[in-house]
């Protein structure tokens, strides 16, 4: 369960996007997991950080092969910036400047 | 005994010391359509002189008493909301289709926001109305710019009730109206003085109802507009005055994952500064836009809309935060979002 939204599944959460969009998408929460995690990796390489889609959760893995399941993107950065020892901020003009350089 | 088809529509009174919540609470409650309403009032101090003011419906109200909502009692928060739907199950009062739950006026209101939202109980049964901010002319300024607890109700606002118009001049009231324009365009305000009566669509229209949703949708577009004229542009000093709206666009449609990941990021190491949320998403491959909404680190459930609401079909988010920077956040959004791979190629 999300401690921070007190969800109990991943299919509650606002990250996964409205019913509609999900209809015209992918649709099945596996094939919502393998494109969150696909995106997310985009970012994450960035921090040295994966991220997997697992039995119905998310994996995140550290460099140093630490790791932590996850239900959603809203705990992920939470997970993350524990594994790294330091915050991932969206605003952070090095983290902009290397995602402008892709 | 409510089904859970029709939960029950809990909307929050909040605003500074002596606003005028209770007052303007007992005129919409004199309403009739407003009859099946339920009402919390919290107390701060030892002395609750505010739930004597509201004469008609004795028996629906709660008083909590620990103190202020949003710092101490979340958990009395739940169980009287709860305790006051159970005695409507069992009969002792009488059934109630909305709940107002009217804070201290010290109170900040995202995390009762919060309660209401993420508990999976409360979601069971109740779900967020309206957050309505009352502001009197002759003290509001002030307070604004003295009490951060002032600011912030202001900001997340759905709908600011100006109060005490006719205690103050002309030149104050627009003054206050300038003020709270630039810190929450987006939200419906409405003036009133001592003898006027509110429209009880106040609770009864609601920004989560499918119906005035075009509507809401409407505002904020026109709070954008004001932004792009530079009201938005507030160099204010003031400790709090700091608050303000600042808009993001997008010309080209997004893919709702990369937009996930972004807002999550977003939400997660600057929630607290980020105080409101709306916008207006065109997403890859789909017709109509999607609706967000959030509060700190709240974000409702997206939802699509059934059409575009005017002819610019691009996506507009609108963020009232404090210590913004709207150059920086439009290029951490561009720098997520835009020039990259369709993700639906993944």
């Amino acid at each position: 369960m999300c401690g921070l939204c007190g969800v109990l599944s991943h299919a509650d959460h606002w990250t996964i996007g409205p019913a509609g969009l999900r209809d015209a998408g992918a649709g099945r929460p596996e094939a919502d997991r393998h494109l969150q995690a696909f995106v997310a990796n985009e970012t994450l390489s960035l921090f040295g950080l994966k991220l997997e889609s697992w039995g119905g959760r998310f994996v995140l893995r550290g460099r140093t092969g630490k790791t932590a399941v996850i239900d959603n993107l809203g705990t992920m950065w939470v997970e993350a910036e524990r594994l790294l020892g330091r915050p991932c901020d969206p605003l952070d003009p090095a983290i902009l400047a290397k995602l402008e350089a892709c | 005994m409510n089904e859970r088809s029709e939960p029950i529509v809990a909307n929050l009174l909040t605003g500074f010391l002596g606003a005028g919540k209770t007052s303007l609470l007992n005129r919409l409650l004199s309403r009739p359509a407003l009859a099946d309403t339920a009402v919390l009032i919290n107390e701060f101090g030892s002395v609750g002189l505010d739930h004597l003011l509201v004469e008609s419906v004795d028996d629906d109200i709660v008083l909590l008493k620990s103190g202020c909502i949003c710092c101490t009692i979340r958990t009395d928060l739940k169980a009287a909301i709860l305790s006051l739907f159970d005695r409507m199950r069992r009969g002792e009062i009488r059934r109630f289709s909305r709940l107002v739950i009217e804070t201290t006026g010290l109170a900040d209101p995202a995390p009762i926001l919060a309660t209401l939202s993420v508990d999976p109980m409360l979601k069971f049964h109740f779900r967020l109305g309206n957050v309505i901010t009352v502001v009197d002319v002759p003290n509001g300024i002030h307070n604004i710019e003295s009490f951060p607890e002032s600011a912030r109700q202001v900001a997340v606002a759905d709908r600011i009730v100006i109060s005490k118009a006719d205690l103050a001049g002309p030149r104050e009231l627009q003054a206050l109206q300038d003020r709270l324009a630039r810190m929450n365009p987006a939200a419906e305000t409405v003036v009133l003085d001592e003898t006027s009566y509110p429209a009880e669509t106040l609770l009864l229209d609601t920004i989560h109802d499918l119906g005035a949703r075009p509507a809401e949708v409407a505002r904020w577009i026109a709070a954008e507009a004001l932004e792009g004229e530079g009201h938005g542009h507030d160099h204010d000093v003031n400790q709090h005055g700091n608050i303000r709206a600042l808009v993001i666009e997008a010309d080209e449609p997004i893919s709702w994952p990369r937009f996930a990941l972004w807002l999550s990021m977003l939400i997660h190491r600057h929630g607290r500064e980020i105080l409101r949320l709306k916008g207006l998403i065109a997403i890859e491959g789909a017709e109509t836009p999607v609706v967000i909404q959030g509060v700190q680190h709240l974000i409702h459930k997206p939802v699509h809309l059934d059409a575009w609401p005017d002819a610019a079909r691009r996506t507009r988010i609108v963020i009232i935060g404090s210590g913004l920077d709207r150059e920086l956040m439009q290029r951490s959004f561009d720098a997520f979002n835009l020039k990259r791979q369709p993700a639906l190629s993944a």
